[in-house]
């Protein structure tokens, strides 16, 4: 195999990584109003990520630097292209990293209040716009001869890639939806899997009209069988979440139902980047000449060579500490867990003697 | 203003802010480390109230660093698609490097020393703050491998056809004689700046609130102290290293440095100038003779060229045009990368002699008040410095993007307009500026808030429910 074809299966990789861990993080951060109906209870959301919402987010550094290491001129076209979507991605990803590590800094309501707000947009928008993005660069943009970018900001927010924007939307909701309920104990627990439920019929939806629409663009034998399996694996993990559970008698088939969405978002993604190969960003503006592909975006074989060798040694390893990670952190947290605030705050008395 | 200037603009805002961020979370995820050693070496409480206390601190900083890190990652396709096309053979490869090796490391190994106090064994736990302090460093590493590249480009040849720089040697780029001495360089920079702020923090504790953990803040200004002191030698000691490799690289830097217009030997480093450093004669200065022969060839009596020959230089190698930087910057921050930070190195030598044999500080007195002033200053001044030597470093390559290869003014992204660039430049200012005041507020207020209780929390009937050691 070529070295630039195995770099786009490695790219393909990295955001499977990114929307498969991420995508249950930004489902979290979009159900906090919804399944946090108390302090105590937005806290037990949030400490079901609190651990690993950092590392999960590494996943899209890597992938962004790999894309610059691997493949030049696509991320030259693709980011200075899509420059005001992925601003707001920006900082949508800014504010909710820092609300995550501020919120629970100060006990005031109103201090809390502006920071929820803060995860919920910063975890609704990049979940929307990933889609809008992706969608887009399936489906090709104006590129001149010089690989650049001609359309505008609304040549992106077409029909199509909206749908796509949903679609991720429902998917990363209903994932969270199943990973709360995996990670919960008690009455959010309860409240997550009806949740799941209903999300899931409308991610489901929207996954197949999405990937159809897809398909009936431009399929490949490889993108539809893998679209294919990924529908099968979302209602085989919608299926899961009322089968109940065998040792639980009020829980369901959670850790399934987790294994189901995860696999049908790293499948849907995989059958993406499947349609899309060779091409990295195909141009509706002289396809031909002016789309980006893996030979004439790629870096050069002794680049690669290194980068493989590196990523080769180094990805399993990063796989082991991370995986380690969630081992450590595999018990369920209910309300009873949150400490108390007092043990945490600095004594409001301190202030006094300085 | 064009677009190129307004990424300019941008890029240096979002970057000085970022390395803000940074530096501290270098120097105080090591000094936290190595408080946390010291408790599992003695068992001392203290040790553990200080890790916790500072470990507050570090992740209050971290989350900064983290977050305006991103934009790091994807401003150079975003507003430089043209630079990022001709270097990305080369220069991804340590962006992405750095990701993998280092930022994975930090992120996960930080979520587990955050959230593992009662999960993990001591010693894991421990050796979890020190991967994350490892892994740091390790990310300096790789992104000032690839600053240096733009400084002083090796490993490389030109493809005429592509029109872009292709790796031909990554070693010689790892090992690059200005990213070997600027690693040094910058950390022992990060070193003086959490050094300080750790001083500085608990010389205010010990002065405000006398009697209150006396014991543990008294270790904590020696140890902040004298870590910023060993910092400042080996910051000279770099410093000097890294002032000659530039003389060799770009010479032009060093004129730029000094605004030393005709070649001179032996060459005289000016402290202070007053004048428009345009050329023409100043109307007073104060000069150390020889001094800038010494910090350029480390010989008093060395040759040093003069901006106007090497612009006459570089017109006949690279073709008409302006290759000498913004002169009024480069020589002023120069002196107050040097200045700020020896000013730095003193008060942290104010704090140690204040604090000498058993003594404190008697609140009340006015030179106690006037180590207060010194003590918010201490922080600040190191900071500052970072700051100034980065604008220095930077401005002083100009009008290179990449020295002798690629000019600024064409890298900049043809398909971002103007608007959208002022977008982004007001967005991330007010977003930067706002978060900026939160920040400090939260740093203040667990600054002040003195020393956690440590004390173990009460038993509970069932182990299952016990609450978690610390939760978000």
């Amino acid at each position: 195999m070529e070295l630039s074809t195995l770099w786009f299966l490695l790219i393909a990789l990295l955001f499977i990584g990114y929307f498969v861990l991420e995508g249950f993080d930004f489902g979290v951060g979009m159900l906090l109003p919804v399944l946090g109906r108390d302090e105590r209870e937005r806290r037990v959301l949030i400490n079901t990520i609190g651990p690993v919402w950092d590392g999960n987010e590494v996943w899209l550094i890597t992938a962004g630097g790999a894309m610059f290491a691997a493949f030049p001129e696509w991320y030259a076209t693709l980011f200075s292209g899509f420059y005001l979507p992925l601003l707001l991605i920006l900082l949508a990803l800014i504010l909710r990293g820092v609300a995550f590590e501020y919120r629970g800094k100060r006990p005031a309501t109103s201090w809390r209040r502006r920071w929820d707000w803060c995860i919920v947009f910063g975890s609704a928008v990049p979940a929307f716009l990933w889609g809008v993005a992706f969608a887009n660069i399936v489906r090709g943009v104006p590129l001149n001869a010089a690989h650049d970018y001609t359309g505008s900001l609304f040549t992106l927010l077409n029909v199509y890639a909206i749908l796509g924007g949903l679609t991720t939307v429902a998917l990363f909701l209903t994932h969270g939806a199943i990973f709360l309920a995996l990670k919960t104990t008690g009455e959010i627990r309860q409240r997550a899997n009806r949740l799941a439920e209903r999300v899931g019929v409308a991610a489901a939806i929207a996954a197949v009209l999405f990937l159809g629409v897809t398909l009936l663009r431009r399929a490949t034998p490889s993108a539809v069988t893998l679209a294919v399996l990924a529908a099968l694996c979302l209602v085989g993990g919608l299926i899961s979440n009322r089968a109940p559970s065998r040792t639980d008698p009020e829980g369901r088939r959670e850790g399934w139902a987790f294994a189901g969405t995860a696999a049908a978002i790293a499948l849907a993604v995989a059958s993406l980047f499947a349609d899309l190969y060779p091409f990295v960003l195909p141009s509706t503006v002289d396809p031909l000449t002016n789309s980006l592909t893996v030979t004439n975006a790629s870096s050069t074989p002794y680049t690669l060579k290194i980068m493989t060798w590196v990523a080769l040694v180094f990805t399993p390893i990063v796989l082991l500490y991370q995986g380690w990670t969630y081992w450590v952190f595999r018990k369920r947290i209910g309300v009873q867990h949150i400490p108390d605030e007092a043990a945490q705050m600095p004594a409001p008395g301190g202030r006094a003697v300085g | 203003m064009d677009a190129t200037e307004l990424a300019r603009w941008q890029f240096g805002i979002t970057t000085v802010y970022h390395f803000l961020f940074v530096p501290i979370t270098i120097g105080l995820s090591f000094l936290v480390a190595g408080l946390q050693t010291a408790w599992s070496r003695t068992g001392n409480e203290k040790w553990l109230k200080l890790t916790k206390f500072y470990g507050k601190l570090l992740l209050i900083n971290f989350a900064m660093g983290v977050v305006t890190g991103l934009v790091q990652e994807f401003q150079f396709g975003m507003n430089w698609s043209v630079y990022s096309r001709f270097v990305g053979d080369i220069f991804g490869a340590p962006l992405a490097l750095e990701a993998l090796l280092a930022f994975f490391l930090e992120s996960t190994f930080l979520g587990l020393w955050i959230f593992g106090w009662d999960k993990l064994p001591k010693r894991i736990h421990l050796a979890c703050i020190w991967i994350v302090a490892v892994g740091t460093v390790l990310s300096a590493a790789f992104i000032l491998a690839a600053n240096s590249w733009m400084q002083n480009p090796v490993g490389f040849r030109i493809n005429p056809e592509r029109g872009r720089a292709e790796l031909t040697d990554f070693g010689a780029v790892l090992t690059n004689k200005v990213a070997l001495i600027t690693l040094p360089h910058t950390v022992t920079g990060a070193f003086l700046t959490a050094g300080a702020l750790m001083a500085a923090v608990a010389m205010w504790h010990l002065v405000r609130r006398p009697g209150r953990d006396t014991e543990a803040f008294r270790s904590a200004v020696k140890l902040g102290s004298w870590t910023s002191l060993v910092a400042m030698a080996l910051l000279f000691i770099t410093g000097d290293i890294q002032g000659k490799i530039m003389t060799e690289v770009q010479p032009m830097k060093m004129a730029a440095a000094e605004a030393l217009y005709t070649t001179e030997q032996p060459a005289p480093f000016s402290l202070f100038t007053i004048g428009t450093l345009d050329g023409s004669r100043p109307v007073w200065s104060l000069d150390v003779p020889r001094l800038l022969s010494f910090l350029a060839t480390g010989t008093f009596d060395g040759r040093v060229q003069g901006i106007n020959d090497l612009q006459a230089e570089y017109a006949a190698r690279f073709g008409p045009g302006e290759y000498k930087p913004n002169i009024p910057v480069t020589y002023w921050s120069f002196r107050l990368m040097i200045g700020l930070g020896v000013l730095a190195a003193l008060l942290a030598l104010w704090s140690l002699w204040s604090i000498r044999k058993g003594r404190s500080p008697a609140p009340g007195r006015r030179s106690t008040r006037f180590l207060m002033w010194g003590m918010i200053a201490l922080p600040l001044l190191p900071l500052a410095a970072n700051s100034f030597g980065w604008i220095f470093t930077e401005m002083g390559r100009q009008p290179w993007i990449v020295f002798s290869q690629m000019k600024t003014a064409i890298a900049a992204s043809p398909s971002a307009s103007s608007g959208d660039v002022i977008t982004s430049l007001v967005v991330y200012t007010l977003l930067y500026g706002a978060l900026a005041v939160v920040e400090v507020g939260l740093l203040v207020h667990y600054a002040r808030a003195g020393l956690p209780d440590v004390a173990p929390p009460p038993e509970t009937a069932s182990d299952e429910d016990r609450p978690l050691a610390f939760a978000y």
